[in-house]
């Protein structure tokens, strides 16, 4: 009989399970992250379209159009946001990111004619010059908000949560307060941030309502009110969202990114991108205000199918962070560099990882000088590399977005329709409220109810 | 002589009054030399007098309801009355005088400016406060403060419970007594500056109290930095 290595897993203490435990003992704290879940939940791939064949036809797609301009903030705003495409950028700090990113994201948003969004820490003057159609959000913190900014936005957001953290405040550590972030932020310079996570005005969706006729004011009515929350009790909190008055609802799924949060956070709350849209879309045709309220949905979207399907469920368009962020050369190996790309790899070993596995943006290390405060490592993108990453990137979403609406036989892409998806799986299908694909059966709702 | 345009909210909507203090006041102080207006009928509405950003003098007559004044640059508004929630929230400059009472938050994240309540002040007063300056003629309640980061507020009688919690670099004078303080919050003792500065705020907000009863309390700094022996909570 032979010595063996018996090496069977254990399902409940597996190896991650393990390293979570060893982590936890070793230091005293919970760990603190960047990015979005890594676990598995039913996504928009588990959707696909009904093309057309002979009881639908296809458009051409060299001579006939289809129409991509999106208008969001129609229901009381006296200018509404008017986008080229349906496809928006997701509100990101400076601070979280540096003033070089977010500059190279205003000036591909501008580009390709649609908004990008500040974040908790205020708005920067090379934001607002970079940007043409600047969403300003009015945060729990309330970091660097100031009536001379709401009025020259174009549209405000008042984040209530984020699909990273519905719940919680924000994060921003230490590494990553430097002097111009803490002044920006009226906050001591270097210490680990902790936002709150209620606004300091109001609680409550009656107080919501006020806050909202409050800006409205601020405004003379003249700009669009969003209202972003992170997707825990969805039907219940757009409805509420839509009565307290917002133009445009955006809804943040579980798969949402963030520069910083407890990875116990970031896995554990929220419901997925999908069952969430559903869901909203549900609350604004109970309420008879599809349509008037427009509705974006965040969380996990990366190509342009995603993005069709989301419009094909009824979002009035999407809002993208972490993708934005890989186009700017996120998690990749090499930095360009006047023309040259330079390896980083090393720099991804020192933070305990390797280019596509990296989640240290709270680290503000990052080896491509996007999530960064670093002198050095700030220049490593340059906004003029990275605006035109970011400009091809969304230039080849809405092209698959537009391909796909004209193979479904749509010449607008907001004629995309639910009737045009079946799922692949039980889970997409009940989630969905589409038919499993080859079947007439959605799980979970009787014939009546579709 | 003094100009005085008068608004009646039992005539004009908020909208309307908005409208003419943000697009309208300008043109005539320059062209027919208004100096204050008057507000009338306010009745619990909110929002009046919301995103001002010129030199002029504001009395509202009656009582009024949320985020009166809020946002606030340049103007000094007087509420004659109380006020309900986040009276001057964000003020960035000028002074806003409530003559009553208030509701909470007062001055919520107040970035300059004067915030004086004659009365008393509910919880969350000074809540987020970014270096904006308050003084409270009565008592506030709970959780007065929090999160403040820049910024004074003076508390002429008592302080709630969870006074200063989770402060940053803000500082908070108190004439009474303090029920308890917050996370992170701690008494040190008054020096010459603090008694100068707490005479110069009971000046400006025309309050007769001696500043040499007033305790400050100030930020522990304990909660800067994530700590695994503290046990802190967040």
């Amino acid at each position: 009989m032979t010595s063996q290595i018996h090496c069977e897993e254990s399902a409940v203490f597996n190896q991650h399970a393990i390293a979570y435990i060893h982590r936890a003992a070793e230091y005293g704290v919970y760990e603190i992250r960047g990015m979005g879940a890594k676990r598995a939940v039913p996504t928009f791939d588990d959707l696909v379209f009904l093309t057309a064949s002979v009881s639908r036809y296809p458009l051409e797609g060299y001579r006939e159009k289809c129409e991509s301009k999106t208008v969001l903030g129609t229901r009381f705003a006296k200018s509404p946001i008017e986008l080229e495409m349906p496809i928006t950028i997701a509100g990101m700090s400076f601070g979280a990111l540096s003033a070089n990113a977010k500059e190279a994201i205003g000036r591909a948003a501008s580009e390709m004619g649609t908004s990008t969004t500040t974040g908790d820490g205020g708005m920067t003057p090379e934001e607002r010059q970079s940007s043409k159609m600047l969403v300003y959000q009015c945060l729990p913190s309330r970091y660097g908000f100031n009536p001379d900014d709401v009025r020259q936005c174009e549209a405000i957001e008042i984040v209530i949560g984020q699909g990273a953290k519905p719940g919680g405040g924000g994060m921003l550590l230490s590494q990553k307060v430097s002097a111009r972030v803490a002044d920006m932020r009226t906050l001591p310079e270097g210490i680990d941030q902790r936002s709150a996570c209620r606004h300091p005005d109001w609680v409550g969706p009656d107080d919501l309502k006020i806050k909202i006729e409050e800006l409205r004011e601020i405004t003379d009515w003249k700009i669009p009110v969003y209202v972003k929350m992170g997707a825990t009790r969805v039907f219940d909190d757009v409805k509420l969202a839509v009565k307290a008055g917002a133009d445009v609802v955006v809804i943040d799924g579980l798969q949402a990114g963030t520069a910083a949060t407890q990875q116990v956070f970031i896995e554990h709350a929220g419901i997925p991108t999908l069952a969430a849209l559903r869901l909203a879309v549900a609350a604004l045709e109970d309420l008879n205000v599809f349509g008037d309220v427009q509705l974006v949905i965040s969380g996990g979207i990366r190509t342009g199918a995603d993005v069709a399907k989301a419009l094909a469920l009824g979002a009035d368009a999407v809002s993208i962070g972490q993708a934005t962020l890989i186009a700017l050369g996120c998690n990749s190996q090499t930095y360009r560099h006047d023309g040259q790309d330079v390896d980083v790899t090393g720099d991804y070993a020192k933070l305990g990882t390797s280019p596509g596995y990296c989640h240290h943006c709270h680290t503000g290390q990052c080896p491509v000088g996007i999530t960064t405060q670093d002198a050095a490592l700030e220049t490593r993108l340059t906004p003029e590399v990275g605006a035109n990453w970011l400009k091809n990137y969304l230039q080849v979403l809405n092209l698959e977005l537009t391909t796909l609406a004209r193979a479904c036989g749509k010449s607008n892409v907001h004629h995309l329709e639910r009737e045009d998806l079946v799922a692949l799986t039980i889970e997409a299908a009940a989630m969905a409220k589409v038919p499993l694909a080859g079947t007439d059966w959605i799980p979970g709702w009787s014939g009546t109810e579709l | 002589m003094e100009c005085v345009k008068q608004l009646d909210l039992a005539k004009l909507t908020v909208r309307n009054v908005n409208d003419f203090l943000h697009n309208q006041l300008s043109g005539i102080q320059h062209s027919n030399g208004f100096e204050r207006i008057e507000i009338l009928n306010p009745n619990g509405m909110h929002s009046i007098a919301v995103g001002l950003d010129a030199p002029v003098d504001v009395d509202i007559f009656g009582h009024a309801g949320y985020f009166i004044a809020g946002m606030n640059k340049q103007a000094n508004v007087v509420v004659h009355g109380n006020v309900g929630w986040s009276v001057a929230e964000n003020i960035m400059s000028g002074s806003v005088y409530v003559k009553g009472h208030a509701s909470e938050c007062v001055g919520a994240s107040a970035q300059g400016g004067l915030v004086v309540v004659e009365g008393d002040a509910s919880s969350r007063c000074g809540i987020s406060l970014k270096g904006g300056e308050i003084v409270i003629g009565g008592s506030v309640g709970h959780c007065a403060a929090f999160m403040a980061q820049a910024g004074t507020i003076v508390v002429c009688g008592d302080a709630g419970a969870y006074l200063g919690d989770s402060l940053y670099e803000a500082t908070i004078y108190v004439r009474g007594k303090i029920h308890s303080l917050g996370s992170d919050a701690q008494e040190k003792e008054m020096q010459d500056q603090d008694f100068a500065k707490v005479a110069g705020l009971l000046l400006a907000a025309n309050m007769d109290f001696d500043s040499k009863n007033f305790q400050r309390v100030v930020s522990a700094r304990t909660l800067y930095h994530w700590n695994a022996d503290e046990y802190q909570q967040y």
